[in-house]
């Protein structure tokens, strides 16, 4: 074969030249219409198809990994986080109950309100395939896809907070970006006192930012912040992130204030997919240009 | 020549369609293995690498095509846009193309020195392609660069050695 080849003296087909600019342009026309347009989704996930047994091939030896590691844990580690769980769940149980109570008032004064109801979200409980695997975006894929009625827009979160959103579903797969991507915005309000803001991933897994606050806004170091629920893509209510760090120059018209996402980005492994959240009517058109919690240039896909 | 392999001496297999296509998809898989933290950053690109290998020493086999076709699975299991990776790898074959009459006068660690090159234009050009969609770049790629320029050599030598015919069996 190899020396039928190198007695070739005329290379049939185009130069590698000519080649390489059809690819090229292909490949930038691929990527303008992928950038602007939703048409390939369909293309992608009939190969995603295709390649679905091999990404979990690939993860089988993380996953053994995880079991020979959690098989060889000491039994005194046992006994004492079980002890640790049994206080937890005691505190937590008196707190629940009190929850309850509070809830049924809640209810009731909404009602004579004449409130939407807050409702209870149904959730369901999918599995990290892998991680991160691109370096520039932080992005998780969970073992529930549009077989299990995943659907792209609907909200992430694990045992303490928001994970992120679900930006893209496959069959058997659905894509997350985290809270912490580069630009992603989450509408919140200060738990303390109510004020609303907006924070933004600032592309690494333990930081997140609070813009255009004025340096004169109510914020303490310690503050929660939880979703506000204005835009209707977040339910109301679950926690963010906790302010960690402020810095007020009064050089500049805006605080710089950092925080620290609640939900363990990059630690758990199961993570909860929350679904049902209630319609809003649609916002006026005039009123969209100015709102400031619109999702920016650099977000795919508007959910 | 001092190479380490001498190539022209070396009876080496014809290399099947076969072997070539499960050593792209070995290093597909690689490359999909969970690398997290400082791991991903210096993950080296082994699709990249086993693209070079073969449209160095099979560029009629393997060319700006293939590569093209490994940069849209890529692209599909690492969620990018389509086009990024397959953009980034035609790049790199029609680099590898270009020099593959050099790279066979060459021994590895000079190979490596010619590589090295390519391999970085590959990464500037996918991290071009997201710079300009999302307005930033991550610098710490660009050390993947470097990690898949040292691993040319054990890898060039691992697929030489695939492709070795088997020892005699009458010799025993």
């Amino acid at each position: 074969m190899e020396h039928t080849q190198s007695f070739r003296f005329f290379n049939r087909g185009p130069s590698p030249a000519v080649r390489l600019v059809f690819f090229i342009l292909l490949s930038l026309l691929l990527l303008f219409v992928d950038a602007r347009y939703q048409y390939l989704e369909f293309a992608r996930s009939g190969i995603s198809v295709m390649v679905y047994p091999l990404q979990r091939l690939v993860a089988v030896p993380g996953m053994l990994w995880h079991q020979a590691d959690a098989y060889f844990v000491l039994q005194g580690n046992l006994v004492r986080d079980n002890a640790q769980l049994h206080e937890q769940h005691t505190v937590d149980a008196e707190q629940l109950q009190q929850l309850q109570v509070l809830q049924a008032e809640n209810d009731h004064l909404r009602q004579l309100l004449a409130v939407q109801q807050r409702a209870d979200y149904p959730t369901q409980l999918a599995e990290i395939v892998y991680t991160e695997r691109d370096i520039f975006k932080r992005k998780l894929f969970l073992d529930k896809g549009t077989q299990a009625n995943v659907q792209a827009g609907q909200v992430v979160m694990d045992d303490s907070g928001i994970v992120g959103q679900v930006t893209r579903v496959y069959p058997w797969l659905s894509e997350v970006t985290l809270v912490t991507d580069k630009d992603h915005p989450v509408p919140v309000q200060v738990l303390r006192n109510g004020l609303r803001a907006i924070v933004f991933g600032s592309g690494d897994t333990s930081e997140l930012a609070l813009r255009y606050m004025p340096v004169s806004s109510d914020i303490q170091e310690g503050d929660m912040l939880v979703t506000s629920g204005i835009d209707g893509t977040y339910p109301p209510g679950l926690p963010v992130a906790k302010v960690s760090r402020i810095e007020r120059d009064p050089a500049y018209p805006f605080a710089r204030i950092l925080c620290i996402p609640v939900a363990g980005v990059d630690r758990q492994r199961q993570l909860l997919i929350l679904s049902g959240l209630p319609k809003l009517p649609e916002r006026p058109e005039a009123v969209a240009e100015t709102a400031t919690d619109k999702p920016r240039k650099g977000r795919r896909k508007k959910p | 020549m001092s190479a380490p392999l001498p190539r022209d001496q070396e009876f080496l297999l014809p290399a099947s369609t076969l072997f070539i296509a499960l050593s792209l998809l070995a290093a597909l898989l690689l490359n999909w293995l969970p690398w997290r933290g400082v791991w991903l950053a210096l993950r080296p690109d082994f699709v990249a690498l086993v693209l070079l290998y073969w449209c160095i020493h099979k560029p009629y086999r393997v060319g700006i095509g293939s590569a093209w076709v490994m940069g849209i699975f890529a692209d599909v299991a690492d969620a990018s846009l389509f086009g990024q990776h397959a953009l980034a790898y035609a790049v790199l074959a029609f680099g590898c193309i270009m020099l593959h009459r050099r790279m066979q006068m060459l021994d590895l660690r000079l190979q490596t020195m010619q590589i090295f090159p390519v391999l970085l234009l590959t990464y500037a050009v996918y991290a071009a392609v997201h710079w300009q969609l999302h307005g930033y770049v991550a610098w710490g790629y660009f050390l993947g660069s470097v990690v898949s320029a040292l691993l040319w050599a054990p890898l060039t030598v691992l697929l030489q050695a695939l492709r070795h015919p088997r020892s005699d069996p009458d010799k025993l």
